[in-house]
């Protein structure tokens, strides 16, 4: 019954609209989690092949990956496309972080213009959905991804699935198209529970049903293919413009052709680690800057923590991964000072013992060997690494994955190749991290004792344990990564950001400690009469001044 | 439509027409914060807003150009937005949110003030009449700019911005899904009514930015003990 309400000219436009909107759907959302900045160009000209009149390209294995799920079907009711963002650790383990529904309703709009209302609010609808894809959480850390974990899709058609969201997922709408055939909503729902306590709480995940897109393929662009016109003809009734847009062909639109093809480019490794590729440089226009960016996740999970505080590991119940220094070069790494930005030196550590055993960070491509800080003696350090010594030997069949990829304003080229944490608890890297030693680092001082703390994690942040050495009290925060603006920790050992980190805790001031400040508070008094004194003097200014508030 | 309010294009202290859609959002940043949290706001409703260019032809019919997009980092901000890919129109942006900034600097002022986007179209009248700018919806920013002690604050000023950044896209999302009024697809004859054609690569609808400053006190009493008293006054 629906359909005899609809030409049959308009249905078909119609079904061609809702199937190419769901392909540019998928471009989008994918490529807002490449890690790349997406530039297009505006072209004052019609291309007659850009969709819904937006520059938005077209990555063939991501078409053909979304055509591949569709086979053939459109979203209708029940039947909704899914694209799901997952995040997979270099352990291999995964985490689903968003899905994105296509999903349509029931709801039927008779009176509405197919050609015309239709198509432009499914443009502005794929404008919204450029906007949100930008402000959910997964893209941050999609912006971060390379070294320590990566981001994948998955396309699939059916029934939504929300479960591997874990609880308290929160779900942002991105808009609705109402048609005569049903309301197209498009939505997103995101993890925000990203705790990733205790051991291996998270067991790897069995194989997925359905597709699973390892998007980690190195490969140009290929070049232009037909372009297809997308005109408008003259509306029907009342001489008014109504555009409209005339039977475009089947295939899917291009890519961009305007696009530089560097811009697409996905580097990294397939799944055998076989030789990284170098390093692709930069060739965005913006300049690589080193931005402050540390995770900013709905829970309070993840958050700005301020270098070189412990982690509570033994208030988490899980062992040491912290003592675990990762490569002082690593990017995501806490930075501090250090050779190249190595990491501060950790305040007293809870449970040495259990320490001692734990793995230690092998870099088995530049032969070094860090060994975890502990307030230890330096004896405890070289037994730690010698008994490191055989792993890092081995060559790691799992962990030797090297992920290299094109800069972004976001992210930092690895200085050395880099290593993965050989650390049995998942999404290691997630988690506070202490500090590799370094003998010679003038920079890091060797404790020799627990109560060894740096002068520069004074008490500041100490809200339960006030001038206590753990300085603990961030133990539910991960620290990403700190880089403030315009810093470089590439090139000097000590620049902006290792200095900030070392002295953004200052010990506090002494007149701010109780005694001088009851001494003040004395001198204050004393003073009032003369103060005012003063204000007397200057009523005047002070009434004209409240009438101007009243 | 909208109803023929009798209003030449004047600056933006004049009220919007009865049914022009007024949105109001507010934000508190820092001082060197504020040209991108407006950047990010104003170029999420630009995007929304601008169409390619639209190219004439016979028997009234027209094509429409193709609108890029870009990503845009901030440097002082943990936030990234989408904008339209045109230089003219982020200049002008940039320009109109340089001229607020300073204005919110310039003396006397307390920090508060509030940055508005307009979207109108214009009604051509008779002589001796000028042509009348109907606004249709109305965006207002409203500013207040913090000052920050120290550099641990300023750290947490930045994710608590970009988290305040992100909510505010997602309002902004959600007042265009709302499909209201928007002005017809103009005629030839009209399109310069509707849209700023003037830009070379999109087209924007037709939008002034004008902003306010919160009027503050000429005298040389400081600003805490100004805020201070209000604060006083206010309970």
């Amino acid at each position: 019954a629906m359909d005899t309400d609809l030409s049959s000219q308009d249905r078909k436009d119609l079904d061609k609209f809702i199937k190419f909107f769901a392909l540019k759907t998928v471009q989008v959302i994918v490529q807002a989690r490449l890690g790349e900045k997406i530039c297009t160009r505006s072209s004052s000209s019609p291309t007659g092949s850009d969709w819904f009149n937006l520059a938005i390209k077209d990555i063939p294995e991501v078409t053909h990956e979304a055509k591949k799920a569709l086979a053939g079907q459109l979203p209708a009711v029940g039947r909704s496309m899914c694209v799901e963002i997952s995040l997979k650790t270099s352990e291999g383990d995964s985490m689903e972080l968003e899905i994105w529904c296509l999903e349509m309703n029931e709801k039927c709009d008779k009176e509405i213009k197919v050609s015309y209302t239709v198509y432009n609010r499914l443009s502005l609808l794929l404008k919204s959905l450029l906007a949100i894809t930008r402000v959910t959480p997964a893209y941050r850390l999609s912006r971060k991804q390379g070294h320590e974990y990566v981001i994948l899709y998955r396309i699939y058609f059916g029934e939504v699935q929300l479960s591997g969201l874990g609880e308290g997922f929160q779900t942002v709408r991105v808009g609705t198209v109402g048609t005569p055939v049903g309301t197209i909503t498009l939505s997103c729902a995101y993890r925000i529970n990203l705790a990733f306590m205790s051991t291996r709480q998270f067991e790897r995940t069995p194989p997925i049903m359905g597709i699973i897109i390892d998007h980690f393929v190195d490969r140009p662009y290929p070049s232009s293919s037909p372009m297809h016109p997308c005109n408008y003809r003259a509306g029907e009734d009342n001489g008014a413009v109504y555009p409209s847009v005339e039977d475009s062909q089947e295939v899917c639109t291009t890519s961009f052709s305007t696009s530089p093809p560097s811009q697409c480019v996905f580097t990294v490794t397939k799944a055998h680690f076989q030789t990284p590729p170098p390093v692709v440089t930069d060739t965005l226009k913006v300049p690589v800057m080193g931005l402050a960016f540390s995770h900013q996740l709905s829970s309070s999970r993840l958050s700005y923590q301020p270098a070189g505080l412990g982690v509570g590991s033994a208030d988490m119940g899980y062992p040491v991964l912290f003592a675990g220094g990762l490569n002082a070069a690593h990017p995501h790494q806490l930075i501090g000072p250090g050779k190249e930005g190595g990491v501060p030196p950790v305040p007293s550590q809870p449970a040495h013992g259990t320490q001692a055993d734990q793995e230690r960070m092998c870099t088995p491509l530049d032969g070094v060997h860090y060994s975890a800080a502990t307030p230890s003696s330096s004896e405890d350090t070289e037994t730690v690494s010698n008994s490191s010594e055989g792993k890092c030997g081995s060559p790691h069949d799992l962990l030797e994955t090297i992920f290299i990829r094109k800069v972004g304003a976001f992210v930092n080229k690895p200085i050395n190749q880099v290593t993965m944490a050989n650390l049995d608890i998942p999404f290691a890297m997630f988690a506070p991290k202490n500090v590799e030693l370094e003998d010679n680092d003038p920079m890091v001082n060797p404790p020799e004792s627990p109560e060894t703390e740096s002068p520069l994690q004074g008490s500041l942040h100490s809200e339960g344990s006030s001038g206590s050495s753990t300085g603990n009290t961030h133990d539910d925060f991960v620290m990403i990564d700190f880089k403030p603006a315009f810093s470089k920790d590439d090139i000097l050992p000590m620049d902006l950001g290792t200095f900030y980190r070392e002295f953004q805790n200052p010990p506090q001031l002494s007149s701010l400690s109780i005694d001088i400040g009851a001494q003040s508070m004395a001198e204050d008094l004393d003073s009032l009469p003369e103060k005012l004194a003063v204000h007397e003097k200057n009523v005047k200014e002070f009434d004209a001044f409240v009438e101007t508030l009243q | 439509s909208c109803p023929l309010s009798p209003r030449c294009c004047a600056p933006a202290r004049a009220a919007p027409a009865m049914n022009c859609r007024a949105e109001v959002l507010e934000v508190s940043v820092e001082g060197r914060q504020v040209e991108e949290a407006m950047l990010a706001v104003l170029h999420t409703v630009l995007l929304h807003r601008s169409t390619g260019k639209f190219h004439y032809k016979k028997e009234g019919t027209y094509s429409i150009g193709t609108v890029g997009t870009q990503d845009v980092d901030c440097d002082f901000i943990d936030f990234a937005y989408v904008r339209v890919s045109s230089e003219e129109l982020d200049r002008a942006l940039r320009k109109a949110v340089g001229e607020f900034k300073d204005a919110l600097r310039g003396s006397g002022s307390d920090g508060m003030g509030q940055i508005s986007l307009e979207f109108y179209q214009k009604k051509k009248s008779r002589w001796p009449f000028s042509d009348e700018c109907i606004p249709w919806e109305l965006w207002t920013i409203k500013v207040n700019v913090v000052n920050l002690a120290n550099e641990q604050e300023r750290q947490i000023c930045r994710e608590k911005v970009g988290e305040k950044l992100c909510e505010k896209i997602i309002n902004i999302v959600e007042v265009m899904n709302r499909h209201e009024y928007l002005p017809k697809m103009p005629t030839q004859s009209e399109v310069d009514n509707v849209f700023d054609t003037s830009l070379k690569d999109v087209q924007p609808y037709l939008y002034k930015i004008s902003y306010q400053i919160t009027d503050s006190l000429g005298t040389s009493v400081t600003t805490t003990m100004r805020r201070l008293i209000k604060d006083t006054l206010a309970l």
